[in-house]
């Protein structure tokens, strides 16, 4: 099936390729590049998780976990052999990969939240593991510092740098898995969802498939932690513990699930409503309080506002914002009449 | 005529209920089988067991002489059985296309680095195989569905687009689980049509569970009865249609007509 059902979405996806790579990165300033960055970083773990939850169907709060493994597959190999950072990307991908769908396993037996809390006691294990084994986590501290990626002989030092180094992967997963959801595998793992039994009697080995979508989430996953280590210049279990797990399942479901678009949306979404939130309230913050409440109340009141503002979508558009975005796109292709 | 598909002295029980006892059906290769009987008869049963949902816990079911009888649902499509359900068991949020499209999932091979890439094998292996599926939505009419996710159709509709996704198998044997339950008169006649059909123009085996007798007894080349799990009667429709064991299981009571006939 073709990925562009209609001419116009060629010129939009044109017009969206010159603005993020080249408008944006020659025009924003290093700040704003830093969190376009977090963005770039998010979409690709939060396609993983969609392929699993989303297509698949199968419940997981370990992506967090995930992402570590990845991290400190990558961080591990960089700092004790010297590998170059494309292998260590792919290793840490394929790392957490194994690993994912080990925590998969349980898949077969049990659904939904049985599943979700299988997957759950999967976060922990990784998460003990990781900061009480000294040969994984490097010591004490449980984090290690990697050295900058390098292009040919450029050190990628710079956001904007990095900006381009991160976009190319969304691209490459965002292209990636379109692909694969209009393809074999990808239908398989839709049937799975939608009705299993059925599933199995046109020839889809559901264990296999099932393990197959924890593995491919997974590697998602690992990518995702691999590049989260080369972003910041340290792998650190904290950055990936259960918040992260949960964090990107509210992405995907703000986003929309099963859809590539609303993981994008969700992801960013998740990614810049902290950043908005503080935004706004340091601007009301000479207006209302002193700055020093403002302040003092941020970090309570960001948490608060991000829950109800989750919650106010979810009720207004259940299916995401994708759904949003599809119900406007529909709105405005017989505008100026209703239908 | 050779038998494609022999059943052999099979039995299952569910705890204390014995669903089938001891059943032998020879399915002979091209023809439209029918199984019927009343409920609980142990009909779903034996589809159930022919294509591996449920294994026999005496008996042998053998495909085409190579035994099939412990064999999983996944396996035994492999080896192009294809089936419809009772209640209908579509992918209710994919499109009829990619229904269709899943009914092909064996023959197709592209795998997870090759739909990555997509380009190249998968696309051209996507291409080959929407020929099928196109050709099949035409044998069907149902052209103007493609589009549409089989949730939102109607029920006749869905029961078609069912019989789609297991054609695109391109089935040795097509089992049928009611494929009329539920229908008009209009669509019923649309079905029997269309299983004739594909009996006609792919040689397909057909075994059929259904409850409309004048549907089996009009397409049907054999008839097998069921009742209480015990194989009552099998033969041509006419021959069954007025057997007495056969006409015993339906109506019940044949003494009371008996006696009032004198």
């Amino acid at each position: 099936m073709a990925l562009y059902p209609l001419p116009i979405a060629k010129y939009t996806v044109a017009a969206l390729g010159v603005l993020f790579f080249l408008v944006l990165p020659l025009s924003l300033h290093e700040y704003y590049l830093s969190i376009a960055n977090l963005v770039w970083i998010s979409i690709i773990g939060a396609l993983g998780l969609n392929i699993l939850v989303g297509y698949t169907g199968q419940v997981s709060i370990g992506h967090g976990a995930f992402m570590s493994v990845g991290a400190y597959t990558a961080a591990n190999f960089a700092t004790r052999l010297d590998f170059p950072w494309p292998v260590n990307l792919l290793l840490g991908g394929l790392m957490a990969a194994a690993i994912g769908a080990i925590v998969g396993i349980p898949s077969l037996r049990i659904k939904g939240l049985y599943l979700a809390i299988a997957t759950l006691a999967g976060q922990l294990i990784i998460e003990w593991t990781i900061n009480h084994v000294t040969f994984i986590s490097g010591g004490v501290q449980a984090s290690i510092e990697v050295p900058r990626p390098q292009l040919g002989t450029v050190v990628l030092n710079t956001h904007r740098e990095m900006y381009f180094f991160l976009l190319f992967f969304v691209v490459v997963a965002i292209v990636g898995t379109m692909n694969l959801m209009r393809s074999r595998v990808g239908r398989a793992f839709v049937a799975i969802r939608d009705q299993d039994i059925a599933a199995e009697i046109i020839g889809i080995n559901i264990f296999r498939y099932k393990l197959l979508a924890f593995a491919i989430s997974s590697f998602y996953a690992g990518v995702t932690g691999v590049l989260y280590t080369y972003y910041f210049g340290i792998a650190n279990y904290e950055q990936f513990q259960i918040g992260v797990s949960i964090d990107y399942l509210a992405m995907i479901i703000i986003g929309g699930l099963g859809s590539v678009l609303g993981s994008i949306f969700g992801a960013a979404f998740v990614t810049l409503l902290p950043i908005g939130i503080r935004y706004g309230m340091e601007a009301v913050s000479g207006v209302l309080f002193s700055e020093a409440t403002v302040h003092n109340l941020i970090p309570a009141l960001r948490l608060t506002l991000f829950g109800a503002l989750i919650i106010v979508f979810l009720v207004l558009e259940p299916e995401g914002l994708n759904r949003l975005w599809r119900n406007i796109r529909s709105y405005f292709r017989v505008w100026p009449f209703a239908y | 005529m050779s038998a494609i598909l022999e059943i052999a002295d099979v039995s299952r029980s569910f705890g204390g209920v014995q669903a089938v006892q001891k059943v032998s059906v020879d399915i002979p290769r091209g023809e439209i089988m029918s199984i019927i009987g009343p409920n609980g008869a142990g009909k779903t049963t034996v589809l159930n067991m022919i294509s591996g949902f449920y294994h026999p816990d005496h008996g042998r079911i053998l495909l085409e002489g190579t035994d099939i009888t412990h064999l999983a649902p996944s396996e035994i499509a492999k080896l192009r059985v294809a089936r419809t359900f009772q209640n209908i068991a579509l992918f209710s949020g994919m499109t009829v296309l990619d229904n269709l499209m899943l009914g092909r999932h064996v023959l197709m091979k592209s795998g997870v680095l090759s739909s990555f890439i997509y380009w190249g094998l998968a696309q051209r292996e996507e291409v080959a195989h929407r020929k099928r599926v196109e050709d099949l939505i035409d044998f069907l009419k149902i052209q103007d569905l493609r589009r549409r996710p089989t949730g939102s159709l109607a029920y006749g509709l869905r029961k078609r687009v069912e019989l789609g996704r297991a054609l695109a198998l391109d089935p040795k044997i097509l089992l049928l689980d009611e494929p009329m339950g539920g229908m008009n008169q209009e669509e019923k006649e649309d079905m029997a049509r269309f299983i004739l059909d594909v009996n006609e123009e792919w040689g397909t085996t057909i075994i059929l569970i259904e409850h409309d007798m004048g549907v089996v007894m009009d397409i049907s080349d054999r008839v097998a009865v069921l009742d209480m799990g015990l194989k009552i009667a099998e033969g041509k429709p006419d021959e069954v249609r007025v057997n007495p064991a056969v006409v015993k299981a339906y109506l019940g009571e044949t003494k009371t007509s008996e006696v009032r006939h004198g």
